[in-house]
């Protein structure tokens, strides 16, 4: 599925760790695109691949993680190919990232404004007083009341929802084309959750950003996100527009996190359940990495690995069950799965 | 932080008056009569009762140690036994120069300690930052007089470049600054590189990253600004450490500081002498330590007293 | 038949804020602030609210973990406060308590047999020479393998440690878990496992549960009645099904409405606040939500509304601490921005 126009294409992208235990590949053969101004979540439970793609798309990684192979073009150029220093550039000014832990990633002893105005220090050549009023300007935008004072103020002083404003306005400070939110409300309770997502939705129609929202949460990916791919053990499964994943899943692993969702809003007698866990990092199934836990799973998927194809018009599946070779019988992923799952 | 301040004062008064009282209670712990002890061997009857009626040991304890303070407040702490002079004129000169090897030293210390500990902490697992790390752990294991005399014997009697000993001359500063200095230079170094490593691996190292700032910056603002932090408080114990070595330092270079005047007074058994330097060198303690609880705080934006 | 378990009257937890010049205490975070409820033996009643609502703090406090400042705690008739240390640790048999993170609350250097072990003992439950036996029951109670009994806490997944906490406290046989956001941190498929297996320990051994909770999915789906707080206070209880299909007090549908729902299609009426929740150290008089209302009036700002039901529209045993029940509900009183 090509989007006709997209702010960034990552292709193929591999990113391994390289501990004394070997090789962890943490994302393995990643592809996506977001289409410009639009919203892509990329879901899925710890240890999916999630937040390293995001590191990854920065130039991030820290050691002992690398980026093997792949290609991730952003308007056009290839930010592997990047010097570190042209790369730079980029960060924070065109390419901008918040974190999940608002608690956590802002500097404990800089007081907010100049965590705000060092962007405009470093991106636009902005005398600091310049660039405090540009901070002030940010600070209102995010809607941070007294934001004079706020300029003045150190992390520890705001609240949680506060510190995750003030993220807000350094990563938008410089007006990026994309902003990649990692898990921004996860630390937040609901009632500030909400405040933020109306707020990052609001700017992003107003600035006209390009998003990547990446969370486990599906709820959050409902109300933000286009388009949603969703990651399990370092490779995409599914991906669909937003409305066809909710209504409409195909991978087995969509379908039985859906299923194993409780919900606020309807009563449900017993989850379903994925049973087992997610596999070790450094101890990958050889075929369908799901296969372990899949009511569906037969011989074919325990030995070979399905590619990630388009099915129909809207999804992209990587699953045999949508294969010419399966070997299984007819199934309905969505229908069937909580009786196979009991058997 | 003017709060603060006045709080941290007044948490010191206690500690000032502990002092007080272990050094008063030093004549009275002694084995033995100090009277008879300070009078010397020798001494008859008369001449004990004497003496301790000049140190006023009749008088009930509570009396001795109120005009113990109130002397000191007014700057007298007594008269050597030895020389006769007031302790205050025989201290006076000798802490000056003992604070100033004692300061040199410090600075010394936390100025190669932090460049050390920061490049081995940049450069972690790189040769240099080996070669660094063992570098301090000699630093560590080295006693300092002997260091000294290693010192004396090369850059003195070998090749002859700088003094054997004495104090004054920016030439004679150098060897014992750099005697005392080392061991805290060490430390300093691995508290550097360890809270650096820890702080680096910190959410908002990388906040910075996201925001394009360049690495230098990362480092040298966003960084070190955060593991200062517990670098800090090592400096105002390893001051303590330090001004016990300067005893020793004092002794190798024959400098005529405090700590050196201090062992000679305690191998006289000139008690006024010792309790007079004691208090001074503890008031002293309890004011560097006071100093870097204040800058502690500057630097500490979380801590939330008042 | 149903019997109260648990009963809690007029519970106030506050911890002093030590400052100034000499440390002396200048005030109190007022955590729960006079708060009453009862749990029946066998149901489960959820306690949600978002941070520092005092829903945790509560537990604690049922438990004496923190020494409550006022108020009265019975369990089965006695009164728990009154108790002293040693008769108290007997108690802790009844009454367990399930943690978020289990790691940090068993010993690291503790195998499982050993954590287990313990906790029997302590309690002396049963004779050594069954010990054995119980352990491995219990194993496969919690749905682990006899086998991993002599492994280490470090060596299992965050589900299966949560699932050590569970062992451990039904070691003893208890009659009331209070379960401190025990599947918050799990991932949504190890949740649901972990949900599913408290749910079928209810049914065979017939446990009570207080179930704390900042996830209204999660409560949905594992209460009989639930609790609503709001800084210190409770501001609703009723069953589940008048709290999801009826919320009374305005918090209550701000809360709800504020939850994404994992269905586009679904998009409602987002009711979004102001501000933050306000500290507990000075909370606002009167009703403690009247700063972010939107339909706070003067009353709510001077007088503290009482939990109560009214005779129309809310079944027994709903109550909802709000001045205006029936004006919000009639449309008679409607939002301000």
């Amino acid at each position: 599925m090509e989007n006709p126009k997209s702010i960034i294409k990552v292709e193929e992208l591999q990113t391994s760790f390289y501990t004394h235990k070997g090789e962890i590949k943490a994302v393995d053969g990643v592809s996506f695109d977001v289409p410009s101004g639009k919203t892509l979540g990329i879901v899925g439970e710890s240890g999916s691949g999630k937040s390293i793609t995001s590191l990854s798309i920065m130039r991030l990684l820290e050691d002992p993680g690398k980026i093997k192979g792949g290609k991730i073009t952003f308007n056009g150029e290839d930010l592997l190919a990047k010097s570190e220093s042209n790369m730079r550039t980029i960060r924070g000014n065109r390419i901008s990232m918040i974190f999940q832990e608002p608690m956590t990633s802002l500097n404990p002893v800089f007081t907010i404004g100049d965590q705000i105005a060092e962007s405009y220090m470093i991106h636009e050549g902005l005398s600091k007083k310049q660039a405090l009023r540009k901070a002030l300007g940010m600070l209102e935008l995010v809607g941070i009341p007294s934001p004079k004072d706020r300029l003045k103020a150190y992390p520890h002083e705001l609240s949680g929802g506060m510190r995750q404003r003030a993220m807000i306005a350094i990563a938008l400070a410089c007006n990026p084309e994309l902003l990649i939110a990692d898990e921004p409300t996860t630390a937040l309770d609901v009632t500030i959750q909400a405040q933020i997502l109306r707020l990052i939705n609001g700017l992003q129609e107003e600035l006209g950003m390009s998003m990547m929202l990446i969370t486990h949460d599906l709820g959050v990916v409902a109300e933000t996100c286009d388009y949603v791919a969703v990651m399990y053990a370092g490779k995409i499964v599914e991906y669909a527009d937003v409305d066809t994943l909710f209504k409409s899943p195909k991978h087995p692993y969509t379908v039985g996190l859906l299923q194993s969702l409780p919900r606020h809003d309807i009563d449900q007698d017993e989850l379903n359940v994925i049973k087992g866990m997610v596999p070790r990092p450094d101890d990958l199934p050889e075929g369908c990495r799901f296969a372990p836990r899949c009511p569906f799973a037969t011989r074919l998927c325990e030995e070979k690995l399905p590619s990630l194809d388009d099915i129909d018009d809207k999804n992209q599946v990587r699953c045999w069950i949508y294969n010419d070779q399966w070997d299984g019988p007819e199934v309905n992923v969505k229908d069937d799965y909580r009786t196979a799952q009991s058997d | 932080m003017f709060v603060y301040t006045i709080r941290r004062l007044i948490q010191t008064i206690p500690v000032i008056i502990g002092v007080t009282l272990v050094v008063f209670l030093m004549m009275h712990l002694i084995p033995g009569d100090p009277a008879q002890i300070m009078a010397g061997e020798r001494a008859d009857e008369v001449q004990v009762e004497q003496m301790r009626d000049r140190l006023g040991l009749n008088d009930p304890y509570y009396v001795q140690y109120a005009s113990f303070i109130s002397n000191a407040v007014q700057g007298d702490l007594g008269n050597s036994v030895r020389s006769g002079r007031a302790v205050s004129s025989e201290i006076g000169a000798r802490f000056w120069v003992t604070v100033e090897l004692a300061f040199y030293s410090t600075l010394l210390s936390i100025f190669i300690g932090l460049i050390a500990g920061i490049v081995s902490a940049t450069r972690r697992n790189s040769l240099l930052d080996m070669f660094i790390m063992i570098f301090a752990l000699f630093g560590l294991s080295m006693p300092n007089f002997w260091l000294g005399l290693m010192l004396i014997q090369y850059f003195a009697l070998r090749i002859d470049w700088l003094p054997v000993s004495g104090w004054g001359s920016p030439e004679q500063l150098l060897l014992p600054v750099i005697t005392l200095g080392t061991a805290g230079a060490a430390i300093i170094a691995r508290m550097t590189r360890s809270s650096m490593l820890e702080v680096i691996h910190q959410d908002y190292i990388r906040t910075a990253r996201a925001k394009g700032v360049p690495e230098r910056y990362v480092i040298y603002k966003h960084a070190l600004r955060n593991a200062l932090i517990p670098v800090v408080t090592v400096v105002g114990l390893q001051f303590g450490v330090l001004l016990g070595g300067a005893v020793l330092t004092e002794t190798v270079f024959a400098i005529n500081g405090l700590g050196r005047f201090v062992v000679e007074a305690i191998r006289m058994r000139d008690f006024p002498i010792v309790q007079g330097s004691v208090l001074v060198l503890a008031m002293l303690f309890v004011f560097v330590n006071f100093l870097v609880d204040l800058s502690y705080r500057v630097l500490n934006k979380r801590i939330e007293l008042d | 038949m149903t019997t109260e378990l648990l009963r809690v009257t007029n519970l106030k937890q506050y911890f002093p804020i030590k400052g100034g010049i000499l440390g002396r205490k200048v005030n109190d975070v007022k955590a729960v602030d006079d708060i009453s409820f009862y749990v029946n033996a066998g149901e489960t009643l959820s306690i949600v609210g978002e941070s520092g609502c005092g829903k945790s703090t509560t537990g604690r406090a049922i438990l004496r973990l923190d020494e409550p400042t006022a108020g009265e705690v019975s369990f089965n008739g006695k009164d728990l406060l009154a108790l002293n240390k040693s008769e108290m640790r007997k108690m802790r048999k009844d009454l367990q308590i399930i943690f978020q993170d289990p790691y940090a609350s068993i010993n690291p250097r503790q195998t499982v047999r050993q954590v287990l072990n313990e906790a029997m003992e302590i309690q002396n439950v049963l004779p050594k020479d069954q010990r054995e036996d119980r352990m491995m029951e219990l194993m496969d109670t919690v749905g682990l393998g006899a086998h991993q009994l002599d492994r280490f806490p470090h060596e299992f997944s965050g589900g299966q440690r949560q699932r050590i906490g569970i062992a451990r406290a039904l070691s003893v046989d208890p009659k009331l878990i209070i379960c401190d956001e025990s599947v918050s941190a799990l991932d949504v498929s190890i949740q649901a496992q972990v949900l599913n297996l408290l749910k079928k320990l209810q049914r065979e051994l017939d446990l009570t549960y207080l179930f704390i909770a900042h996830d209204l999915g999660v409560v949905r789906h594992i209460s009989d009645r639930v609790i609503v707080m709001y800084l210190g206070k409770i501001v609703e209880v009723a069953d589940k099904k008048s709290l999801f299909d009826n919320p009374k007090h305005p918090y209550t549908k701000t809360l709800l409405s504020a939850i994404p729902v994992p269905d586009p299609t679904k998009q409602k009426e987002q009711i979004i606040l102001k501000g933050d929740v306000p500290s507990p150290i000075d909370p606002p008089t009167g009703c403690r939500f009247h700063t972010r209302c939107p339909f706070a009036t003067d009353k709510c700002k001077d007088e503290v509304p009482e939990l109560r039901t009214t005779s129309d529209g809310m079944v027994a045993g709903h109550e909802a601490a709000c001045h205006y029940i029936e004006e919000i509900e009639s449309g008679e009183m409607k939002a301000k921005d």
